[in-house]
Order: structure tokens, then sequence, then C-alpha cells
């Protein structure tokens, strides 16, 4: 196989790879922002529960939560999950872990704001509603931004567990391509494409962190 | 008329009496200095006046809108100064934009901070966010203003900046009450002080009344300020 096939057929896997990715960010990130809220309820019947889940998805690696996932139906119900599901788990597991570390991350911000915001903001008569979306959160979103960063690069990396339910992202792609052509070189081109997405991520997280630059705390 | 009256408040903390059934009623336009020995109740009490402390009993009628300046000043520091002072007016009290913005800008006048519009609260010294701490109060219109410890957390040149700007509002008619540890300020700007220990009133009455007191504690407290 040519080194440009070979690339291709990695560039090709890559979308596999960034679906996970991406999938992952959008239903983990206003997920994280429930558990966070979940977490800090003063309802013991929420806020228990959240913890546990948190402290599940944090504690356990996330190749088991994946097998979990894909297994689980079979296992509890009996159902065979159809062909298309074995995707549908990986976005399942990733998202619920990653809502957990972002619930966390989430959760820490918030409870980091000076009370004197809040109080300020109930004297002038903000609702609890305006008071979040309009005072607290772009504070925290400023604050968190960096620990953020971190987890969504650790998630770029973390996409390669798909390998474990056999799904064809870059990874496995890369591992196959290796053993095919008994060389290195497939798995080393994947680390270079893993490199330059995280580049440019940090990127775009930099870009993010200068446009919150115009005032300090 | 009454801007402000409490009755009969009381509020306990682990089962320590602070406010031990207080009463105070404030006319329209007056101003009132609290003073007191640290602990003694102040903030606890214009903080349950301003619903941030649920009392334990007693009655609180407002005559109309309240404010409150912090010590602290918690001003939003993700907003400009101009945004701090017209966001409640346009979002909660639903005030045209341009009427609030006008308004604001008056306002930062009257506080000398018309070129500090643009500006973020990180970027103004203590003094000057307390005043924009200040207009931001003033825009929602209050009929009653409290201020806790307005200038403790600031250096003398800054406090008496401060202190002018307060005493300036005396104009617009609003009724004050301010808890203050400076002394002159309290005297000069003051139609009524309150000496509060112990979660009670202990004595009140004009400046001079109870600069002068006969009132034993009042004397030990004004005594050993002035011994520092
Ligand atoms: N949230 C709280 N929980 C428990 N105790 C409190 C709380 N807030 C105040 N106290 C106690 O209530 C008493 C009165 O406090 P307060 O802050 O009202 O005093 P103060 O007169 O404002 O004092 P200072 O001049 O130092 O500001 C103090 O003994 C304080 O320890
Ligand atoms: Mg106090």
């Amino acid at each position: 196989m040519a080194f440009t096939d070979m690339l291709l057929e990695l560039l090709t896997s890559f979308g596999v790879t960034f679906n996970i990715f991406i999938v992952t960010l959008i239903f983990s990130l206003p997920l994280g922002l429930i558990v966070a809220v979940g977490r800090m309820s003063k309802n013991k019947f929420i806020s228990i529960p959240v913890s546990i889940y948190i402290s599940i998805m944090r504690g356990t690696p996330l190749m088991l939560q994946l097998i979990c996932v894909y297994f689980g139906p079979y296992y509890l119900f009996r159902i065979s999950p159809g062909t298309n599901y074995r995707m549908m788990a990986i976005y399942i597991a990733f998202a619920i872990n990653y809502a957990a570390y972002f619930g966390e991350i989430f959760r820490s911000g918030i409870q980091s704001m000076p009370r004197g915001q809040y109080e300020a903001a109930q004297i002038l008569g903000y609702t609890k509603l305006q008071t979040f979306m309009r005072i607290i959160l772009p504070q925290v979103i400023k604050r968190i931004l960096p620990s953020v960063s971190n987890e969504v690069i650790t998630l770029v990396k973390d996409t390669s567990f798909a390998f474990t339910l056999s799904v064809m992202d870059m990874f496995t792609m890369a591992k196959a391509l290796a053993a095919g052509q008994t060389s290195v070189v497939p798995l080393f081109a994947a680390g270079v494409f893993y490199y330059i997405f995280n580049f440019i991520v940090a990127k775009i997280f930099d870009i993010f962190e200068n446009k919150l630059n115009y005032y300090r705390f | 008329m009454k801007a402000l009256e409490i009755k009969n408040l009381a509020k306990t903390f682990d089962g320590m009496e602070v406010i031990n059934n207080i009463s105070i009623s404030v006319e329209d336009g007056e101003v009132i200095s609290i003073i007191g020995p640290s602990g003694s109740g102040k903030t606890t009490l214009l903080r349950c006046a301003c619903g941030l402390e649920k009392p334990d009993r007693g009655e609180i009628k407002f005559a109309g809108s309240f404010g409150m300046v912090f010590q602290q000043f918690n001003l939003f520091p993700h907003w400009s100064v101009l945004k701090n002072i017209t966001d409640a007016p346009v979002n909660v009290q639903k005030q045209d934009r341009e009427e609030a913005k006008k308004h604001a800008m008056e306002l930062l006048e009257k506080m000398g901070l018309k070129d500090r519009a643009d500006y973020y609260p990180y970027q103004l010294s203590g003094g000057q966010q307390q005043r924009v701490a200040i207009a931001r109060a003033l825009a929602l219109n209050p009929r009653i203003l409290f201020f806790d410890e307005p200038t403790s957390a600031l250096d003398p040149e800054l406090t008496q900046e401060v202190l002018k700007v307060i005493k300036s509002l005396k104009d617009l008619n609003i009724a004050m009450v301010i808890v203050t540890h400076e002394m002159a300020f309290a005297r000069d700007v003051s139609d009524r002080i309150i000496f509060m220990d112990g979660g009670v009133i202990v004595d009140e009455g004009e400046p001079d009344k109870v600069m002068n007191s006969d009132n034993e504690r009042t004397r030990a407290f004004l005594g050993k300020l002035a011994g520092v």
C-alpha cells in the first residue's frame, strides 16, 4: 500500500474520531451543567445520586464504561442491540463520562464565585435565573476555561478508546494498517494527526481566553 | 411619610441573639448613622432589613424600593461601569435603554466619574469603584439606601472622596441608613445617630445629643474611639 493511500485511510477514519469528539462535547457540556446543578442541590435525593454517579465515572476506567454501555442492554434486558448501537454506545459512554468531569469543573467554578455577587444581584432585583445567566455564568466561564481546555485536549486523545468496541476510529485504523504492513509508520502518522488536531484545539481555546481577557476579577 | 419601619426585629445565629427586639423607623429623606462596637449586630440589622438574612421575628415595611452599598463594592467585574449602572434599570425595571443610559451618565457626573463610563471595575481605584456602586444603587431610584461601612475597605484619602459623595446625596431626598466607624462624618451628615451594642439600640438621637450622651455605654464606646 502506498504511503499516500495509507494517509488517505487514516484521514477517512479521522472522521470517526472527529465525530466522537464533537458529539461528546455537544452532549457532555450541557449535561455537565445539569450535573453541577444536581450536585449542588439542597435536595439530598438529587445531590447524593449525582455524587455517586460522578464518583463512579471518575473512579472507573473509561474502557470499562464503554463495555458496560455496549453490553449493558443485553445483560440487563436481554435486548440485542442493532449493529448501529456500537457507535451509539461510544457516544453515550463518552457523553456521560465527560459530563461527570465537566460537572465537577462547573461546580468548582460556580462555588468559587464570591457571595457578594449574588447578594448585589439580589438587592438590584435580578431573578435567580437572570443572576445565573447574566452575572454568574459569564464569570464562571472565564474562571474555568483553562480546566475545560485541559479536559477537551484529554478528550481528543481519549477518542482512541473507541478501539475497545472495534469502531474504526483513527487509532483502530492505524493499528490495523500497522499490523497489515508490519510497520509502525501508520501509528506514527496517526500520532502526528492527533498532535495537529490538539494543536488546533489548544489554539481555539487561546482565542477564547484572549477574548475574555478584557476584564479581570 | 415613613420610608421604612422595622418593628421588634430579632435574629439569632446558632442560638446567639444577635439582634434583640429592635424597632426603627426612617422618615423619607432622613439620614441615620448606626454606630457601635464590632459584633454589635449592625451588619446583621442591615442584612435583615434588605432581605439578605431571614429574621427570626419582626416586621419590616418599606414604602418604596431600596438599595444597598456594600463594604466590598460588589461591582460586576465583567461589565463596564456604564453597564454596571444601566443593566438592572433596563433588565429588571424595564426602563428604556436610552433613558437609563442618560440617567447613568448624569449619576456618573455627580460621582465625578463621567470619563470612566467605559472602564472596567478592575481599572478603577477602590474609591472610584465604591462611587460606581453608589451610582448603580441610585440608578434604580430607591426611596431608601443602606450603606454598610462603605469606606472601611479604603485608604484615608479615598475614604474622604466617597464620604463627600455620600454627603452630596442629601439633596436627592433619599433616606439613608449608614453603618460607619467615621464619627466625624456621622456627626456631620446625620439627622439621627443610633448607637447599638449587644444587639440592642442603646442610645439614639440628634448627633450632638448622642456624641455628648450621658449614657455610660455610649460614653465608653466614644471614649475608646477618641483614645485611639
Ligand atoms: N452568618 C453568621 N453566622 C453566625 N454568626 C454570625 C453570622 N453573621 C454574623 N454573626 C455573628 O453575629 C454577631 C453580629 O455580627 P455583625 O456582623 O452584625 O456585627 P457588626 O456590628 O456589623 O460588626 P463590625 O463592626 O465588626 O462589622 C457577631 O457576633 C457575629 O459573629
Ligand atoms: Mg459589620
